[in-house]
């Protein structure tokens, strides 16, 4: 199996080191779930529900955005120039080292 | 009105809760929906109709749509009955032992049995972070518009960046006096037609469109009087307004149910995976609305649960009746 580092940032602001495969087509929503961290992932991966949001932390340039993604933004909150849905982020080998911090829940 | 009366009270009509209807049906048992959408399908036909599913065992493919209209043909023999455009408020006891379900309209359904398929929740309007925007909720800010009729000659602020932030927006501009459409970023998504008909109405000053902006304040004495526009490089912007209506689509929320006394772990209903019971016997839930042990949200885990479901339902209304599971490669189906 192949695995990378990443870091999950709660909204606590607690550090979860997170060891996550990259061979078995696994998303960083799927990855939070895996892990009991509090992401929902209602739409089940479909960038429909915004309840994976997070920001990009370190330095990955991993912000060209599908218009689904682009879209379900628009209907979120906190938005920031570093979000991203966690379900459309594949775990790669090229994200060793990814930081990533959950955006606050909102209604 | 008299009450509907039935042998499985199903919350929610989406596919969990219509396959119910068929498993129920094989064992005569009859079935009534109630879902607060205002039609059957639930999230399939309310967010992703044209989206294909890939896991429906026999169904390599298949738009959710059209999985939704392949299950009201299969249960169409066993005629459910619908209540539809309405919430489940409160459930309660009758003399006879029977659960009685009522309505956020009143009306009143029972049964013996109560089968939650409500998946998600009830979809509710998505409100954005604004500290007190429930201060002035029908006091000018409002999450879905009614009657167009109620902004004339109004100032409107309108935010969102959809289809119907946009269609809104256009249509306002015939009856507000001043029509404002702040959204996140420059690009808009929803139908083209409708971007077009806002840059217009916008160039023509019809529209007051503020784009990379966000609405971050209100206020008002008792009524909304000024809406805070938060521009990425501009800064602060104070904009009059008489109402102002979000309109960020739907989220789903687990609603009255919460309240129904039942064994609840994170928003999902705890049951028994024996027969998909609840805490409270009589009531079931199954679908994405339970939690168990290795819970899976897959719409066919939900298919499965419902017909284990059936199996207790019917030993529960007919305690003394030996029952036998019907293969319906023998029988066909028989409606009723």
């Amino acid at each position: 199996m192949s695995l990378i580092n990443v870091t999950i940032i709660d909204r606590e602001g607690v550090e979860h080191k997170i060891e996550a495969p990259t061979d078995i087509n696994m998303n960083v929503m799927e990855l939070c779930k895996a892990n009991d961290l509090p992401v929902e992932g209602t739409c089940g991966g479909m960038a429909m529900c915004a309840s994976c949001h997070c920001y990009i932390e370190s330095s990955h340039d991993i912000f060209s955005r599908s218009d689904a993604e682009e879209d379900m933004l628009d209907q979120a909150f906190f938005v920031e120039q570093n979000s991203r849905l966690g379900c459309q982020i594949k775990l790669a080998d090229d994200l060793e080292g990814l930081t990533l911090r959950l955006a606050p829940e909102s209604n | 009105m008299k009450p509907i009366e039935t042998d499985i009270i199903i919350v929610g009509a989406g596919p969990c809760g219509l396959f119910t209807v068929f498993e129920a049906g094989l064992l005569k048992l009859k079935c009534h929906l109630i879902d607060y959408l205002p039609q059957a399908g639930g999230q399939l036909t309310e967010i992703y109709p044209k989206k294909p599913i890939y896991d429906i065992p026999g169904f390599p493919e298949i738009l959710a749509g059209e999985l939704v209209e392949n299950l009201m043909k299969q249960i169409a023999p066993f005629k459910p009955g619908f209540t539809l455009g309405e919430r489940c408020e409160t459930i309660s006891k009758t003399e006879d032992g029977k659960f009685k379900v009522v309505t956020n309209r009143g009306t009143e359904h029972i049964a013996p049995v109560v089968a939650i398929a409500g998946g998600l929740g009830c979809f509710e309007p998505r409100k954005p972070p604004i500290a007190n925007l429930s201060d002035f909720e029908d006091k000018g800010v409002e999450y879905i518009i009614k009657d167009p009729e109620f902004y004339r000659n109004k100032k409107v602020v309108v935010a969102g960046g959809g289809d119907s932030a946009l269609d809104w927006s256009i249509f306002l501009t015939n009856v507000a006096s001043e029509v404002s459409l702040i959204h996140r970023r420059t690009e808009f998504r929803g139908a083209p037609d409708s971007v077009e008909k806002v840059m217009e109405l916008a160039s023509n000053k019809k529209i007051n469109l503020i784009t990379n902006s966000e609405v971050i304040g209100l206020s008002g004495n008792g009524h909304l009087k000024v809406v805070e526009i938060k521009h990425q490089t501009d800064g602060i912007i104070s904009k009059e307004a008489d109402h102002f209506v979000p309109l960020f689509g739907l989220s789903p929320k687990l609603g009255p149910i919460a309240d129904w006394g039942l064994n609840i772990d994170k928003n999902s209903i705890e049951v028994n995976t024996f027969d998909y019971s609840t805490n409270i016997e009589g009531i079931y839930a199954i679908g994405d609305i339970n939690t168990y042990p290795g819970k899976l949200k897959l719409i066919l885990c939900g298919f499965h649960e419902a017909t284990l479901m059936c199996q207790s339902a019917f030993k529960r209304i007919y305690p003394d009746k030996n029952f036998v599971l019907k293969y319906t490669t023998v029988n066909g189906i028989q409606g009723f």
